[in-house]
């Protein structure tokens, strides 16, 4: 199976269960005001807020009243153009060596998309090293030694309720006296209003900054895809923390479409990366934006 | 509990609108209905839940019982709040005793709801209440849970059992047992994180819920749960007739609007919140209360109980006398700091008062460690200076300054502190207002 088609059939689920009517409104062929209510009902269905909807509503009302004999299959393929454009395609790419350091609230995944990265990266041969620093939660270093095993990578771990930084201290350095490819920073899960975990996160980044000045790096955010509008109020902070690079979309597997991600790249231009589609492995793709509106549409 | 305080703000902000003027038309109405919708959508209420519910207040503001209203902005916020305190569950519910023990507990939900972590806090919340409780490890699926789990039971001082990775029906079982024959009244069952749509796994939490007579099976919500949050808690119930919903990290600045969305949709109480990392951040869920805060009325009713099982009644009337006679020393300034600690996250608590969340507090968050602090130099004095601060010329200041680990401005500043009190409290005590 294919990755884009992994990630359709993934949606597909959501689609088939909300009962999706959009194919029903275009086939309808008349683009009225019921129409444009229904899409909106659709795009709000999918998390993607008020004012992110209004603003897509609104470009393709633009884009139909410029082609003034649009008919249905023309105006889906409207609609698809706009989300993909605000969705942009930018790739992740990386130069070695690298620092990549994981954030997000409680319980999006962070862990579960450590291992499946380290897996990524070490199937396209690169060397990894895991910084096990959510040194909080219990048991979180034994669950990501889990992963690392998984992925056969190698992983600095201490003890529990030990400094963080410290950890990513040693594993940056252990990382530069092997000449590993890529460190990939686990950190605790933390809301994001809780103001001395963000200091702490920001530490880890200095940390980082100071010890591997020559290494690229990448900071990710790990978003929930069942996570509503607040996911905009995360992603703002932790971006104020430590300058977000992009999203990991993950969860994507139930029924929601994580459609906060088109406000996040339509307000604040952050693009997402990786998608998360299930709990096995080799269940973290690519992002791409044609296959996810496809999924989402 | 932090959740909602924008959903209060924008509620505010158009009611704000509302209530400086006379009268109202129709029209105004439906503008304020708008907005409502706006902020409701923005704060994850399902979108249907959401249009259902203006429609309905639409309803009963439009019309005469509106217009005959001498203040109609009042009426449209009391049908508001009427309205969403149905909309929450009009009474408080709390965990029922099976008639055979043990009673027992399972927890459902989504990966990362936060149930592990729940577990340790109903635990601690139901040994309180002198139960004693043992927690099972059913989730046999994420790497580590059974691990963590036994991490928070150890944490929370209740028992803990665990069989390794195996069959979870048969888990349970062996667990429910064990707590027969080691005297255990309540166990709660740790299952995995599922998605509802996984047919095989919602199975398997029936069958474990056929298998030991599941008294209270219980839905852990992420309160961050956006409109797919009508989805989840429908197939749970469907699947598994759950018998209550919690709402965790609620601590977030979430607006929680998903709560309103999953008691729409299953009709089945919120019975509690979680709100923080350690084991006592779990609350009670009071729908109206829930509601007020909506409206920006405040959590008053929450902040009165949190002050008054923190702050001892005697110790309070005590300090009363203490002030008027002026003999308000700074070992009675240290009880206060304490007591103050003593309820919780102050930032949650600030959140409560009433228009508080109007203010944007913004970074004037208050610092806990300031108080530890303050704590901190107060406990580096002696008994003498304490009684009498006049006596502390500056080498008794370097001298605490030392001793806590602070600078000597940072001493100063807190008597400075206390004095500023003592002043407010003597002009308070002399127009015969008392702050208890």
């Amino acid at each position: 199976m294919g990755f884009f088609q992994k990630i359709i059939d993934g949606l597909k689920k959501t689609k088939e269960r909300i009962g999706f009517k959009l194919n029903e409104i275009f086939k309808r062929g008349i683009f009225d005001e019921d129409f444009y209510e229904e899409l909106e009902f659709i795009l709000l269905s999918a998390d993607v807020g008020e004012e992110t909807a209004e603003d897509i509503i609104d470009q393709l009302r633009e884009r139909m009243r410029q082609d003034r004999v649009a008919d249905a299959k023309r105006a889906n393929q409207y609609l698809r153009e706009v989300l993909c454009e605000i969705l942009g395609d930018e790739k992740f790419e990386i130069q070695t060596p690298c620092v990549i350091t994981v954030a997000g609230v409680n319980g999006v995944g962070k862990t579960t998309t450590i291992g499946k990265l380290a897996n990524i990266f070490v199937k396209q041969g690169k060397s990894v090293v895991i910084a096990a620093a959510d040194t909080f939660r219990a048991a979180a270093g034994e669950q990501l030694e889990v992963w690392a095993k998984r992925a056969g990578v190698r992983i600095i771990k201490h003890e529990e309720g030990s400094d963080p930084a410290a950890v990513v201290f040693d594993a940056v350095s252990s990382a530069k006296s092997k000449g590993t490819d890529i460190v990939l920073v686990d950190t605790a899960g933390r809301l994001h209003n809780k103001k001395n975990l963000m200091e702490e996160l920001k530490k880890i980044d200095r940390v980082i900054e100071r010890e591997h000045p020559t290494a690229t790096r990448k900071n990710l955010i790990v978003l929930d895809a069942t996570t509503g509008q607040n996911a905009i109020a995360q992603v703002e902070v932790f971006d104020e923390a430590i300058d977000i690079d992009g999203i990991v979309l993950t969860k994507l597997d139930g029924t929601a479409k994580g459609g906060v991600v088109l406000a996040i790249k339509h307000d604040m231009d952050i693009p997402v990366y990786f998608v998360g589609v299930g709990e096995g492995i080799d269940d973290l793709l690519y992002f791409d934006p044609q296959s996810y509106v496809e999924g989402i549409i | 509990m932090a959740a909602f305080s924008n959903l209060t703000d924008r509620i505010n902000h158009i009611f704000s609108k509302l209530k400086n003027r006379g009268a109202l038309s129709e029209l105004e109405i439906k503008q304020a209905m708008r907005e409502v919708r706006v902020a409701l959508l923005e704060a994850d209420v399902n979108y249907t839940v959401a249009k259902d519910f203006i429609n309905k207040v639409t309803e009963l503001a439009v019309g005469e019982k509106i217009l005959k209203s001498l203040t109609p902005g009042q009426q449209v916020i009391k049908i508001v709040n009427e309205q969403l305190i149905e909309l929450l569950g009009s009474t408080q519910s709390k965990l029922g005793v099976s008639p055979k023990l043990p009673t027992i507990i399972m927890m459902c939900g989504l990966q990362g709801a936060g149930k592990t972590t729940m577990c340790g806090k109903l635990a601690y919340h139901l040994q309180k209440q002198g139960k004693k409780v043992l927690l099972v490890a059913d989730d046999v699926y994420r790497p580590a849970a059974i691990k963590q789990l036994e991490v928070v039971a150890n944490k929370v001082k209740c028992g803990f059992f665990g069989m390794g990775q195996g069959n979870p029906v048969k888990i349970a079982k062996s667990g429910v047992e064990h707590a027969t024959k080691n005297g255990y009244d309540t166990v709660i069952i740790d299952t995995a994180g599922r998605l509802h749509i996984n047919e095989e796994l919602m199975a398997e939490l029936k069958s474990i819920k056929k298998a030991v007579d599941v008294f209270e099976t219980l839905l852990v919500v992420d309160s961050m749960l956006g409109q797919d949050a009508v989805n989840v808690a429908k197939t749970f119930d469907e699947a598994l007739d759950i018998t209550g919903v919690i709402m965790t990290k609620l601590d977030g600045d979430t607006r929680g609007g998903s709560t309103l969305s999953i008691k729409a949709v299953t009709g089945k109480p919120i019975k509690f919140c979680g709100t923080g990392e350690k084991p006592e951040d779990l609350e009670i869920f009071y729908p109206d209360r829930m509601a007020s805060r909506i409206l920006g009325m405040g959590d008053v009713l929450t902040l009165i109980e949190k002050a008054q099982t923190a702050i001892d009644e005697e110790e309070a009337l005590k300090m009363a006398k203490k002030l008027q006679n002026s003999t308000f020393d700074l070992e009675d300034y240290l009880k206060q700091f304490e007591q103050i600690s003593k309820m919780g996250d102050l930032n949650d608590i600030v959140g409560m008062i009433p228009g508080a969340s109007r203010l944007k507090l913004g970074d004037k968050k208050v610092d806990e460690k300031q108080i530890a602090r303050n704590k901190a130099i107060i406990q580096s004095m002696t008994p003498e200076e304490r009684k009498n601060p006049k006596i502390l010329n500056y080498s008794r200041r370097k001298r605490i300054a030392a001793g806590c680990g602070l600078q000597v401005q940072d001493v100063n500043r807190l008597i400075k502190q206390y004095e500023q009190t003592c002043d407010m409290m003597k002009k308070m005590s002399k127009s015969k207002r008392l702050p208890f």
